[in-house]
């Protein structure tokens, strides 16, 4: 079941369309920045990492990371993970899969690591394209981290794919949650907006400071903490608790999702 | 052998019944027409019998398995169905579809099985040149065709197929008629529901009608609720005539319209009738057996039951 929601992904436009999308992103930081090098003044409200693209084209793929972060990541969990099984009841396929037959509790599972396995592609791409035009425009040098030290190119190639791991593993929780509200509904689109309202909300109430007590318990708490890899030594501390938060929110809606959709009666 | 079986088979939604206390029972082999109004609940029962829906209450057992209390996979994997639509990936093509639902959840030699089988399947719904077209350029016809196609994939024991003529024309219904003789006659059961009669008439073995969840009359197309014998006489005068078959015992003239005469035989025989009306000095121009439609009988079963409900 997996395979086949890899094989449907493939025959896309949609995917396509996130990947031109998403990919697009950093090119289009490289080229501005090369266009226009930010002054001083600009670089204060400028992402992360942006300012450093000219001098080094291995910032691009970590300011990609940062952009598409806040708010096109949500926006693709929601797609796929939201649409997951709302929009195969909304398509009439989802009955015909149950009798195929295809369980329920393997239909969610392969449902949630299909969405999993194209976010990861999605952002190993992002990196791939910012490192890519970063690379051939501004060239790739030893990266300086947070805390002075500097990191050789191998070094912090290896530490820009363990920041996308970390991002993607932060988005995890979402992405279980997109697979709850998907088995509710028989709207693809109405799940994968409140998926999407869902992330963004947690996000926002991570900005309100009154509301410091419950910060720690959101889902997008901890995913900033991915810069944390350029320090040195590596502060684990934030991203620790970003993936245990991750790891609860995945359990407790994929146990939800399960409890709801095998005993749903599925009248799409 | 029972291919499915249906014990006091209940589903609630609110106060209503929609399936009330169904017994039926389907023998393998047969092609049973399950006829009902839209409505009647023919697609709750279905989606019951296929697992996608909980009943209330009662029982229902696919190819000898009980649907819910777990081991009703491989009864699915024996059953190819059609419920309600068709439905599809409609950015894929009709073949690509069916190698989706092939692959969907099947252990290896299943999967290849199925595989092995697309082209078989799409030349036996006449779709060999259009399998390679999107579905979203697919008429309805197309659609309904593949939808057949699909549900023969894993060369089902079992078929259950909701209106599986919908959206297509007269030379359509009467191919995928003949096609689904030729499954039964070859041992596959098939288990059709229809809201039209001729269809089912045309080609079932058995057909139960289902009217507000309850099953209102069950047997051969021919002799559904005792249909009685009917004729229909044409004579040169009709209020005479009728006056001397009221005489005769098991003979139930109505009332003349022209020269025209119908008379429901309940005991007596069109030669009885035809000689009394001779021996009387009536000239006879026609006397013609005329049985009951299957079309009375469901109109009036249906009718019944919904007075009674």
């Amino acid at each position: 079941m997996f395979r086949v929601e890899l094989t449907k992904a493939w025959r896309r436009w949609r995917t396509y369309l996130v990947a031109v999308a998403l990919g697009g992103i950093p090119v289009l930081i490289v080229l501005a920045v090369k266009l226009s090098p930010p002054t001083g003044a600009e670089s204060q409200e400028a992402p992360p990492f942006l300012v450093q693209i000219v001098r080094n084209g291995l910032f691009a793929p970590l300011t990609g990371l940062a952009v598409i972060q806040p708010f096109f990541l949500p926006l693709a969990a929601g797609l796929f993970a939201g649409d997951a099984i709302a929009g195969e009841a909304q398509s009439g396929t989802l009955r015909y899969l149950l009798v195929r037959p295809v369980t329920r509790t393997r239909l969610v599972l392969a449902k949630y690591v299909a969405a999993m396995t194209l976010l990861g592609l999605l952002l190993l791409w992002v990196v791939g394209c910012g490192a890519f035009w970063g690379g051939v425009v501004f060239g790739f040098h030893p990266l300086p981290t947070l805390s002075g030290t500097t990191l050789s190119v191998v070094e912090a190639s290896l530490r820009i794919l363990a920041a996308a791991g970390y991002i993607l593993l932060g988005v995890s929780g979402i992405v279980a949650i997109g697979v709850f509200v998907s088995t509710l509904t028989d709207s693809g689109p109405g799940a994968t907006v409140a998926t999407v309202i869902l992330g963004i909300a947690s996000e926002i109430l991570d900005q309100i400071p009154n509301l410091r007590v419950i910060h720690p318990y959101l889902p997008t708490h901890g995913w900033l903490a991915f810069t944390d890899l350029f320090r040195f030594p590596v502060d684990w501390g934030a991203m620790r608790g970003g993936v245990i938060v991750s790891g609860a929110y995945t359990a407790v809606f994929l146990v939800a999702a399960l409890a709801v959709f095998r005993r749903k009666d599925v009248v799409s | 052998m029972t291919a499915l079986v249906t014990k006091g088979l209940t589903k609630r939604y609110g106060d209503v019944n929609v399936v009330d206390g169904l017994d039926l029972s389907v023998d393998r082999g047969e092609l049973y027409g399950f006829l009902g109004p839209n409505g009647a609940g023919k697609t709750t029962t279905i989606r019951m019998a296929l697992g996608l829906i909980f009943p209330s209450g009662g029982e229902v057992e696919l190819l000898g398995t009980p649907v819910f209390g777990g081991g009703r996979d491989d009864a699915l994997r024996r059953t190819g169905a059609m419920i309600e639509e068709p439905a599809f990936y409609r950015f894929l093509s009709g073949r690509r579809n069916l190698e989706v639902f092939a692959r969907a959840g099947g252990d290896g030699e299943d999967v290849r099985r199925r595989l092995a089988r697309i082209d078989e399947v799409l030349e036996q719904v006449g779709l060999s040149t259009a399998g390679d077209k999107r579905v979203k350029a697919y008429s309805q016809g197309m659609r309904q065709r593949l939808g057949i196609a699909l549900a023969l994939l894993g060369e089902p024991e079992m078929l259950v197929l909701d209106e599986p003529t919908n959206g297509l024309d007269p030379a359509g219904m009467r191919e995928i008629r003949m096609l689904l003789r030729r499954l039964a006659d070859g041992g596959t059961t098939v288990f059709v529901s229809s809201h039209l009669l001729a269809e089912v008439e045309a080609m079932c073995d058995r057909v139960g009608v289902l009217s507000r969840g309850r099953l209102v009359a069950e047997g051969p197309p021919g002799n559904l609720g005792g249909a009685a014998e009917r004729l229909r006489i044409e004579v040169d005068d009709s209020p005479r005539a009728a006056a001397i078959l009221r005489g005769i015992a098991g003979a139930e003239p109505s009332a003349p319209q022209g020269r025209t005469l119908r008379v429901r035989l309940d005991g007596a025989t069109a030669a009885q009738v035809n000689a009394a009306l001779v021996a009387a000095g009536v000239a006879v121009s026609a006397l013609v057996p005329e049985r009951e439609s299957l079309e009375d009988v469901f109109m009036s079963l249906v009718e019944d039951a919904g007075v009674q409900g």
